[in-house]
């Protein structure tokens, strides 16, 4: 009997390796045909609207400095090109990593005088979403830095945790049960490869951290607060993780 | 004004069927929803939509509650003769936005 359950103990361990580069897959792939038509049809793509409300506020001067993004980054399209792929980056200022949010926020406090933008704001996702729609079609590839190391080990770490009532990590799906169901819902692998991104569930665009809390909800876990570092962590190990994958920002997703 | 995607072809044939999308932002709150302090959201939808093609109507919706946020309607209709098709929303405040693309039919 023991050896019986050491084997299965042994079983678990194993499954709890990594997605093999070659099997990782999109959120994409696991969506319904007419999601992925959706998301395919840039007249049809309802995250667009926030795209196009970004490119709006991206030449909106604000603050007390009087400036746009514009007047310091110029066209988004070429200084923007792949910045969200590299994104959250290392701050030497902050000595941590910062998310492509976070970053912007900054950017208002420090060279516009202005107010920070809430989170979850339509206003700060929809510069996100135009930030990080300069890079669609890119792959993800973080600045490989000593700095983000330790952080991206203790994403690592959370992401193998247990945690919350239901004594899950979020390895224990999206790594060993992907494709498997939910209730009614496909586990994917977990892969950031579209935010912001326009959940139907939510009928809105949403940030990461959005998508991150949610499932700390799901398993009954007391989710991070909007921009802790410990959610920042953990998107730091899941763009890591799907490293190389394809930016589809802003990606359509039930 | 609310942000608008609107997609049709610029050129067509006489008496083509073409696809028209189109696709514009709103909250569609449906009314049955409260807030943080427990009071009602107050309803606030789209519920009429229509399409004029050189005045003449072609394509009219009514929206109800349960229609998703940012509506989407795509619908066809016969390219008859060069001109302007209309669009126009309207809201629960009786607020109409309008927008007009104009296609040319050889």
């Amino acid at each position: 009997m023991k050896t019986v359950v050491l084997a299965v103990v042994a079983a678990a361990a194993a499954a709890a390796a990594e997605i093999a580069p070659e099997d990782r897959r999109s959120g994409y792939d696991f969506a319904a045909p007419e999601t992925r038509a959706m998301q395919d049809d840039d007249t049809a793509n309802p995250g667009i609207l926030g795209v196009l409300q970004g490119e709006t506020l991206w030449t909106r001067k604000v603050g007390a400095a009087d400036r746009s993004c514009a007047d310091c980054h110029g066209d988004a399209r070429l200084s923007m090109k792949g910045v969200a792929a590299r994104y959250p980056a290392f701050d030497p200022a902050l000595g941590r990593p910062v998310d492509l949010e976070q970053r912007i926020n900054r950017c208002r406090t420090e060279h516009q005088g202005a107010e920070p933008l809430t989170w979850e704001s339509a206003d700060l996702l929809a510069l996100s979403a135009f930030v990080a729609f300069q890079s669609r079609g890119l792959p993800i590839a973080l600045r490989s830095t000593a700095e983000l190391r330790p952080f991206l080990d203790q994403g690592s770490e959370l992401f193998h945790r247990r945690e919350g009532q239901l004594n899950l990590s979020c390895s224990q799906c999206h790594d060993d049960n992907w494709g498997k169901r939910l209730a009614g819902s496909v586990i994917p692998q977990g892969h950031p490869t579209g935010y912001p991104v326009y959940r139907l569930e939510w009928q809105s665009l949403g940030s990461l951290q959005r998508r991150l809390r949610n499932c700390m909800i799901g398993v009954r876990a007391e989710p991070f607060e909007y921009g802790a570092p410990e959610a920042v962590a953990l998107e730091l190990y899941l763009m890591g993780r799907a490293s190389g994958m394809t930016l589809e920002t802003p990606a359509v997703r039930p | 004004m609310a942000r608008v995607l609107i997609n049709l072809p610029a050129r067509a044939k006489r008496g083509e069927v073409i696809e028209i999308k189109t696709l514009i932002a709103h909250p569609m709150e449906t009314g049955y929803r409260v807030g943080p302090t427990g009071t009602a959201i107050p309803r606030d939808i789209i519920n009429r939509f229509v399409c004029t093609y050189n005045d003449a109507e072609v394509f009219r919706a009514e929206l109800f509650p349960a229609i998703a946020a940012n509506p989407f309607i795509a619908f066809f209709t016969v390219a008859t003769e060069s001109g302007e098709l209309a669009f126009s929303w309207t809201d629960d405040h009786v607020e109409t936005q309008t927008e007009v693309r104009q296609i040319t039919v050889e």
